[in-house]
């Protein structure tokens, strides 16, 4: 008796279990169906690229959200699974490592800016990955890696992207310049562009007249404008990050340098934060960007984009406009999205050759990848700040503060010059 | 290139220069120098400072280097909380050597990373009716936006010059650098000496940080900038002089002056440091040490 009674207690507990596994099992089922798309990446969300690494993040989160509401990817939701790279170029191999082998993200991109993106590129190229790379500077120069794409408009030639738009301005002025000033911050960004500026100078047929650079931690900016100001140039081209661009402009205006032509290269001054704090300073500079809000640049969805965006980067404090990265970030994401619809997969290979074969369209236009996985043909714009007053932000959301000069299919305006008349 | 004017204008910007190096360093000078505690924390003290002048003069409009003066009292409260809380944890125990440091470490991280919350991470900057102006004497051009710092720099320097030379906590700082246990046998507390030594320090720090917004653009991780410099200054000055740290931060700021001017800027800090390691060969104690 007694032993029966434990041989139907054992029976109740085995099929108690075997009902219990097969549940599971059937809810692992369900599960791996509905299971997330993981997209993988590290962000500067602290450290020097930071005002730029939010505001991307939170353009890709934008996307994420966009998605989902229209039922993911492959019928699958999309999850971000993001690390901060504190803006240190050692953090990444680290980041991407645990991302692919431990929280196994399906897919990548790359963090934000060329230091970041470098020490990826290794990784890919080990693990066959494709990298959509978020603003990096001819990262594949050397790699020619296949399945790495740039969402920077900086197109096939990276190092004279900057300044080819700056110097075809310069060498169509009447009367037209002579002597050319270089000046830059020893880093990464400022000494390709300034390599790029010099080609460029030499094949317009300009004389060079100070050509230097400076260490990026500098204060004072005085003394470097007064030297320029010493051999008075015709034209200045500038390649600066942030708080070089704010020191150079405000000596400038200190010291009354004036050369016909200024600006070229400085980072910084299409933030918000900048824009408003330099206010009529800024008028006259002749500088590269990425889109602006004129008539020439309005996109199909650009505007739902920022209408989403800039209520949520006035919450979060990051970049209020946010003209310069985050649409450009969206469409990094939109190119991987479309490219996973497509190619009906999320296998790396297929993937990267959709992207290759195809032209997308998204927010920040028509987008075709060529040589090195840049754009086929580059976008850079140059504009001038023009009759900006004040320091309200509102003037920025409309056109004409800063019409686009180059390239010619998307020009919205003329050149003030030279640079002394722009600041009547 | 050489031009009389040029290198009128190079020194003058030079002297500017390190008018403001001195106000950014004098509260290490005293911290580090004096008390010999490696507070590698001021500079964020530096960059909390910048961002209360920040947030006062976007929000009230008030001038940045008044709102500097104005949270001093604000900041002395804070620095004296800071040596209490490493006093009771390390330094009351003999850990304050790598603990100490690792401390101090932690807060500069935190303080950076609450600003990052806080106020994002956009560089931040202040209007003033001063800056981006200037005015010219014989060819000389001097920007308002340095020559305020300067001004409050050297008024910064003779205000503690005199405090420790002249006033009974002002001695009794400098009796406690010298020998603690020597100042307690005449019945003063060094403890006690010592809070008020490091509140003061803070208030310095966060009243340079005030100056640094007026001349250029803030981010929470700017501090990192200050650390190399701030150190280097105090060593170069002699530990704990008041008027070594002027000179070392003039040196510093003229040659960094020249350097942009006429031999390529990107030298500056190069020669700086090496004129800083050339002395400490000559005078390991630096150049007005004890």
């Amino acid at each position: 008796m007694r032993q029966r009674g434990r041989r139907s207690i054992a029976w109740t507990v085995g099929g108690a279990v075997a009902v219990a596994l097969l549940l599971a099992s059937a809810g692992a089922f369900t599960a791996r169906a509905a299971d997330p798309i993981k997209i993988g990446f590290g962000m500067a969300l602290t450290g020097g690229l930071s005002a730029n690494g939010k505001p991307a993040l939170l353009a890709m989160q934008i996307w994420k959200d966009d998605v989902n509401k229209k039922g993911g990817l492959l019928g699958r939701p999309v999850e971000l699974v993001f690390y901060d790279d504190q803006t240190n170029p050692a953090t990444v191999p680290g980041i991407y490592t645990k991302m692919l082998d431990v929280d196994k993200v399906d897919l990548v991109v790359s963090g934000y800016g060329t230091n970041l993106i470098a020490p990826l590129m290794p990784i890919a190229m080990e693990r066959k990955l494709t990298v959509i790379g978020i603003f990096g500077l001819a990262n594949n120069e050397k790699y020619r890696y296949p399945n790495y794409f740039q969402i920077s408009p900086t197109g096939p030639d990276p190092a004279t992207s900057t300044a080819t738009g700056f110097f075809e301005l310069a060498a169509k002025q009447n009367p037209r310049p002579q002597t050319v000033a270089l000046v830059g911050a020893d880093a990464e960004y400022p000494q390709t562009a300034l390599v790029g500026a010099r080609e460029l100078i030499k094949r317009h047929g300009f004389k060079t007249v100070y050509d230097k650079t400076y260490p990026p931690s500098t204060v004072d900016y005085t003394p470097i404008v007064r030297a320029i100001k010493a051999v008075n140039p015709d034209v200045l081209f500038v390649a600066s990050y942030p708080p070089d661009s704010v020191g150079m402009l405000r000596a400038a205006h200190e010291v009354s340098l004036q050369p016909k032509l200024f600006g070229g290269g400085m980072v910084g001054l299409q933030f918000t934060t900048v824009m408003t704090s330099m206010g009529p300073m800024l008028n006259g500079i002749v500088n590269y960007d990425y889109w602006v809000p004129e008539p020439t640049m309005m996109f199909p969805g650009i505007q739902d984009f920022f209408k989403q965006y800039q209520p949520r980067a006035a919450k979060e404090g990051v970049d209020t406009l946010g003209y310069y990265l985050p649409p450009y970030a969206y469409a990094a994401m939109q190119v991987l999205g479309q490219a996973v619809e497509a190619s009906k997969s999320i296998d790396q290979q297929k993937i990267a050759d959709y992207i290759r074969a195809t032209e997308f369209t998204t927010i920040v236009g028509k987008i075709k990848f060529g040589k090195n996985g840049e754009w086929a043909k580059g976008r850079t714009l140059m504009v001038q700040y023009q009759k900006v007053q004040g320091s309200d932000i509102e003037q920025f959301r409309g056109p004409g503060k800063k019409p686009v000069l180059y390239p010619d299919e998307l020009k919205s305006g003329n050149i003030i010059y030279p640079y002394s008349a722009a600041l009547k | 290139m050489f031009s009389w004017e040029l290198l009128a204008n190079a020194l003058v910007a030079g002297l500017l220069l390190g008018g403001f190096y001195t106000a950014v360093s004098l509260g290490i000078s005293l911290i580090f120098g004096l008390l010999d505690i490696a507070n590698i924390a001021q500079p964020a003290f530096l960059i909390l400072g910048s961002y209360a002048a920040y947030v006062m003069n976007t929000a009230f409009g008030l001038d940045p280097i008044l709102t500097g003066v104005l949270f001093t009292p604000l900041f002395y409260g804070l620095g004296v909380v800071v040596y209490r809380v490493y006093y009771g944890s390390f330094e009351r125990r003999g850990e304050e050597s790598l603990r100490g440091l690792v401390f101090f470490f932690g807060l500069l991280f935190i303080i950076e990373v609450s600003l990052s919350l806080k106020y994002g991470v956009d560089y931040r900057l202040v209007q003033a009716a001063y800056i981006g102006k200037s005015i010219d004497l014989g060819g000389v051009g001097i920007a308002y936006r340095l020559l305020v710092p300067c001004l409050v720099g050297l008024a910064m320097t003779l205000a503690l010059y005199l405090f420790l030379g002249r006033t009974f906590y002002g001695r009794a700082i400098m009796a406690v650098s010298q020998d603690g246990p020597a100042l307690r046998l005449m019945g003063a507390d060094p403890i006690h000496i010592k809070t008020i030594a490091f509140g003061i320090g803070i208030a310095a720090a966060s009243l340079a940080g005030a100056l640094l917004i007026t001349i250029a653009p803030v981010i929470p991780s700017t501090d990192r900038d200050y650390i190399g410099r701030m150190f280097a200054i105090t060593v170069l000055g002699g530990m704990g002089s008041i008027g070594g740290t002027l000179v070392a931060s003039v040196i510093l700021g003229v040659i960094e002056s020249l350097m942009g001017t006429f031999f390529g800027p990107s030298w500056s800090l190069a020669v700086s440091f090496g004129i800083l390691l050339i002395a400490l060969a000559v005078r390991p104690a630096g150049l007005f040490g004890r």
